[in-house]
């Protein structure tokens, strides 16, 4: 499978560097490393979720337990995750760090996906929600420890968006 | 049976637990018993509180943990039972208030006034531990003897279309969630 093994692994103990103990996720092919990664780890907590919107209840409630914590999810997971951000994350300011595999842009070969691609950055934005694209190996380490930082200061949702070109080898 | 006396019979029973309720009629009713800081009303993101209560009874295993959820709350969330069964926190108590209605927002019946049975969905999902209840001391039995069990467990409680007049309070959102967390923290540091 062409999903990218070092970039994952490099995301992954980043993650582990910012002191995230606990991760959920829904699968999507991008994440499958990731997934696996954080399984195997007796360090981590996996929560296999049903539907994404889970995660936004989870993760407030590792907060409230002083547990750090990350959402892996599709950028449609993300989308059907909205009223939980939106009533839940903003409403109690609770920060959230959501790393959402970026389907349907540019290179994606799956029809399905493509309605999902267009949105995702737009609704972002109108959600108010800081993200950037994680996008080449060297930003990787130090975006993402950004993205931690700015949430528990702002005690707010945060994203990092996984393109293409990091996650995918062809 | 109301659920103003479902709380009050097990409210003394609450004071060691972390404790999440719903929005509406549930977090109306527990406040007006007497808020406490290890209390948290999730006053939206309908299906969300038994996701909150998971999250804390995995990441605080030694620490008993009580969702009070609803009827039209869960059938919003039902993957959440299967999420719950699957990591099977032994210290998590679901207490699901079923009316058969959507009652905050005009009494609309919900899908279990036409038979949808949470009991029996609660148990196919994997949940360990399940049972209804119909009377407030069974009420009063099942959640000590869920507190002081050793398994997940889900109580369906049977209760009447009826709520207080309103449903706001002067409690504000931020504050509750604030002094929870800051709750859970002294804990932590005792």
């Amino acid at each position: 499978m062409p999903v990218s093994l070092p970039n994952s692994k490099l995301i992954y103990e980043t993650l582990k560097e910012c002191g995230i103990r606990l991760v959920s996720a829904l699968p999507e092919t991008w994440l499958v490393h990731l997934i696996r990664m954080t399984d195997e780890d007796p360090e981590m907590t996996l929560v296999r979720l049903a539907k994404e919107e889970e995660a936004v209840g989870i993760s407030a409630g590792a907060y409230f337990a002083g547990v750090k914590s990350a959402m892996l999810m599709q950028n449609h997971g993300f989308l059907a995750s909205i009223n939980g951000i939106v009533s839940f994350a903003h409403l109690y300011k609770i920060p959230l760090l959501m790393l959402i595999s970026h389907r349907g842009s540019f290179g994606e070969k799956d029809p399905w996906q493509t309605q999902g691609g267009n949105v995702t950055e737009p609704v972002l934005r109108a959600l108010r929600i800081p993200y950037f694209c994680l996008d080449s190996v060297e930003t990787v380490k130090k975006r993402i420890r950004d993205a931690q930082t700015l949430a528990e200061s702002s005690l707010q949702p945060v994203a990092a968006l996984l393109t293409r070109d990091l996650m995918w080898e062809e | 049976m109301l659920r103003l006396d479902c709380l009050r019979s097990v409210y003394s029973e609450l004071e060691d637990c972390l404790v999440v309720t719903i929005m509406g009629a549930v977090a109306a009713e527990l406040q007006s018993l007497g808020h406490r800081p290890n209390f948290f009303y999730l006053q939206h993101a309908m299906g969300l509180a038994s996701s909150t209560g998971l999250g804390l009874a995995l990441c605080l295993p030694k620490q008993d943990v009580i969702v009070f959820d609803g009827d039209g709350s869960l059938l919003m969330n039902l993957g959440s039972l299967s999420t719950m069964a699957r990591y099977r926190p032994k210290n998590l108590t679901h207490v699901v208030f079923d009316n058969e209605s959507l009652l905050s927002v005009g009494g609309f019946p919900t899908a279990t006034s036409t038979g949808t049975d949470l009991e029996g969905i609660a148990r196919s999902a994997g949940i360990p531990q399940v049972v209804t209840v119909r009377d407030v001391e069974k009420f009063r039995i099942s959640v000590s003897e869920a507190l002081h069990g050793k398994d997940l467990t889900i109580i369906v409680a049977k209760v009447d279309a009826i709520g207080p007049s309103g449903y706001v309070t002067d409690l504000s959102l931020l504050e509750n969630r604030f002094q929870f967390r800051r709750y859970i923290q002294s804990l932590k540091q005792t």
